[in-house]
């Protein structure tokens, strides 16, 4: 009974996809491209996420706690 | 945010209108819909100049192919790539009388819309949202169908000239005496087709050397009209009437582009109720502009008369104002009588005028008489002159019905436009695939809906119009409320934020407060 609520409220997700991208009204062919298309960017994006970020973000943690905490890591 | 008008005591009664503000993410993402949707669309386009697929719209001749090309302008690009893929919710063949319940052919496309075969099933009892049906005078059965079926077998069904020559019946003298009597005026002429009575008469009206001052909403007849006329065309924000002011004050203090000479006429052009948006005009504030700077009034009640007013009068008697100040009153009786044709009442110089001047008068055949006798009956039947209660209760269950829907719409969450008591409910979709996917849903759950897109909406503010009827009864609007609930969470159309701007005409020493009517 949960399984089946899951898979509605999955596909009740597709739909709001489906109607916000405008692919409802898309014939098959058509909107085959577009998924491809929108997975593939969305998959770029995520890997991009992955490989940037982490190191972005402990970057900016060290600039930032450099000014605001004084002690340099001195070159000894 | 309350926006407090202080008009000078001019309206007698509250109104209401609002117009909620598109939420900045429907907006973006129904842009974003719509640039998926030009992109394929160029695609196609593209496959079909190639032959890679077979084109299957309107295209030039072969050897026309060097001329100026004719289906190039976005309405036809869009009417290739959008319109065409949703357009089974629109030109559904009925095949019963349009009343409360109307019964459809089924039909289904097996190439994607570009045509159609009809199953054979009829669906009965589908839930008319759609018809201007106000009053419920579209009846099969009933004194209205009687009384015409009668004049039926007494004059025929064809007039078979123009009201100049040999059409002019003793139907139509006693429809015109009718039609002055119920709106107030000295007196009236009645056309047979309401789109016409505006488009050629107000041609008739203004000429080269007047000005026209139109609505920024008004509808194609109108335009068209003004257009055919020859004369000038400023057009005044929607329902604004300090942009109507200043056009006023310009027109008269500059008077004509360049020689400067006073305009001959200048006509204000605007309408009862606008059915895109389901407001209704400021009718006391034009009333007072018109006086202050001597200008001329058209008012076209097509969607008011019958409609609003404590009996059914139209706008004028809903604001409580005199019909001698409209000068030229015009309508339909199209919607809320149940017939066809058009009228203009006014002075009674006017209508001689037209009479004998206006193109539909002297060009247009007549209207035909079983129509007239469904008018006549119609128009008693509402002014109680045929012995009954039935047209004021009708009246008032129209208004009972408006006022319900809206507070009900408005308490779901929906973004509604337009005035509390106008029977037009447009209800917000934005985005392109949710106007095709809710026309569909609806008819899926037996209920007739119109969508409205563009080009007769602006581009991202699509809409369905619902058109309540006093033939709706409280139990078909309630199962038309909870079908509307359960589609409206289906496709999440509740956009609402309750952030309402709406236009309190009070004075400024009065507090304003929320006001809940029960």
């Amino acid at each position: 009974m949960d399984i089946k609520r899951v898979k509605d409220y999955i596909y009740w997700l597709y739909y709001q996809y489906l109607l916000i991208s405008c692919s409802y009204v898309l014939e098959p062919w058509e909107q085959s491209m577009f998924h491809t298309i929108t997975v593939t960017v969305f998959a770029m994006v995520v890997y991009t996420a992955y490989v940037f970020v982490p190191i972005h973000v402990r970057l900016a943690f060290e600039f930032f706690s450099q000014i605001f905490g004084g002690q340099p890591d001195s070159t000894v | 945010l309350n926006h407090v008008v202080h008009n000078g005591g001019l309206y007698k009664r509250p109104f209401n209108e609002a117009f909620e503000e598109t939420p900045m993410l429907v907006a973006v993402l129904t842009y974003v819909g719509y640039g998926v949707l030009t992109l394929f669309g160029y695609l196609r386009d593209f496959m079909r100049q190639w032959k890679i697929e077979k084109c299957q719209n309107a295209t030039e001749r072969e050897e026309q192919k060097d001329f100026v090309p004719l289906y190039q302008d976005f309405e036809n690009f869009y009417n290739r790539n959008l319109y065409m893929r949703i357009r089974d919710s629109w030109n559904r063949p009925i095949c019963s009388v349009p009343g409360a319940k109307v019964d459809m052919m089924e039909r289904v496309s097996h190439d994607y819309n570009w045509t159609f075969t009809y199953t054979g099933k009829v669906l009965k009892g589908i839930i008319n949202m759609g018809s201007y049906n106000y009053l419920g005078f579209a009846q099969k059965a009933g004194t209205c169908q009687e009384a015409a079926a009668k004049v039926l077998s007494q004059y025929g069904a064809g007039v078979c000239s123009t009201r100049q020559e040999m059409g002019n019946l003793d139907k139509h003298e006693e429809l015109e005496k009718l039609v002055a009597r119920f709106l107030g005026v000295e007196s009236a002429m009645a056309y047979g087709m309401g789109f016409a009575t505006n488009s050629m008469n107000i041609p008739a009206l203004v000429g080269k050397g007047c000005l026209i001052l139109s609505d920024e909403l008004n509808h194609a007849s109108l335009v068209l009209g003004a257009r055919l006329s020859g004369a000038t065309i400023r057009i005044f924000k929607h329902n604004n009437m300090q942009s109507l002011e200043k056009l006023l004050k310009d027109a008269i203090v500059h008077g004509q582009p360049r020689t400067r000479r006073p305009w001959k006429k200048i006509l204000i052009l605007v309408e009862g109720i606008y059915s895109m948006e389901g407001s209704i005009v400021r009718l006391p504030e034009v009333i007072a502009l018109k006086k202050k700077y001597k200008s001329y009034l058209y008012l076209d009640e097509a969607h008011s008369i019958g409609a609003l007013g404590p009996s059914g009068r139209g706008v004028v008697e809903y604001f409580g104002l005199n019909p001698e100040d409209v000068d030229v009153m015009m309508g339909t009786f199209t919607k809320s009588f149940g017939a066809a044709g058009g009228y203009i009442g006014g002075k009674k110089e006017l209508i001689d005028y037209l009479r004998t001047y206006s193109h539909s008068a002297v060009y247009a055949t007549s209207l035909s008489p079983p129509v007239v006798e469904q008018i006549i009956t119609s128009m008693k039947c509402i002014m109680g002159e045929d012995g009954t209660t039935v047209g004021k209760a009708r009246v008032q269950q129209l208004a009972e019905n408006t006022r319900y829907f809206r507070r009900r719409l408005k308490e779901m969450g929906f973004i509604i436009y337009g005035n509390e008591d106008s029977p037009v409910v447009p209800l917000m979709l934005y985005m392109p695939a949710k106007i095709g996917a809710f026309g569909r849903e609806m008819l899926k759950r037996n209920i007739g809906v119109v969508v409205v897109g563009f080009p007769a909406t602006p581009i991202i503010e699509s809409r369905a119009r619902f058109c309540l009827s006093a033939a709706h009864t409280k139990e078909m609007l309630d199962t038309a409320l909870k079908e509307i609930n359960d589609v409206g969470d289906l496709l999440q159309l509740k956009y609402s934020r309750h952030r309402l701007v709406p236009n309190l005409d009070r004075p400024f020493d009065e507090t304003t407060y929320e006001e809940t009517e029960d």
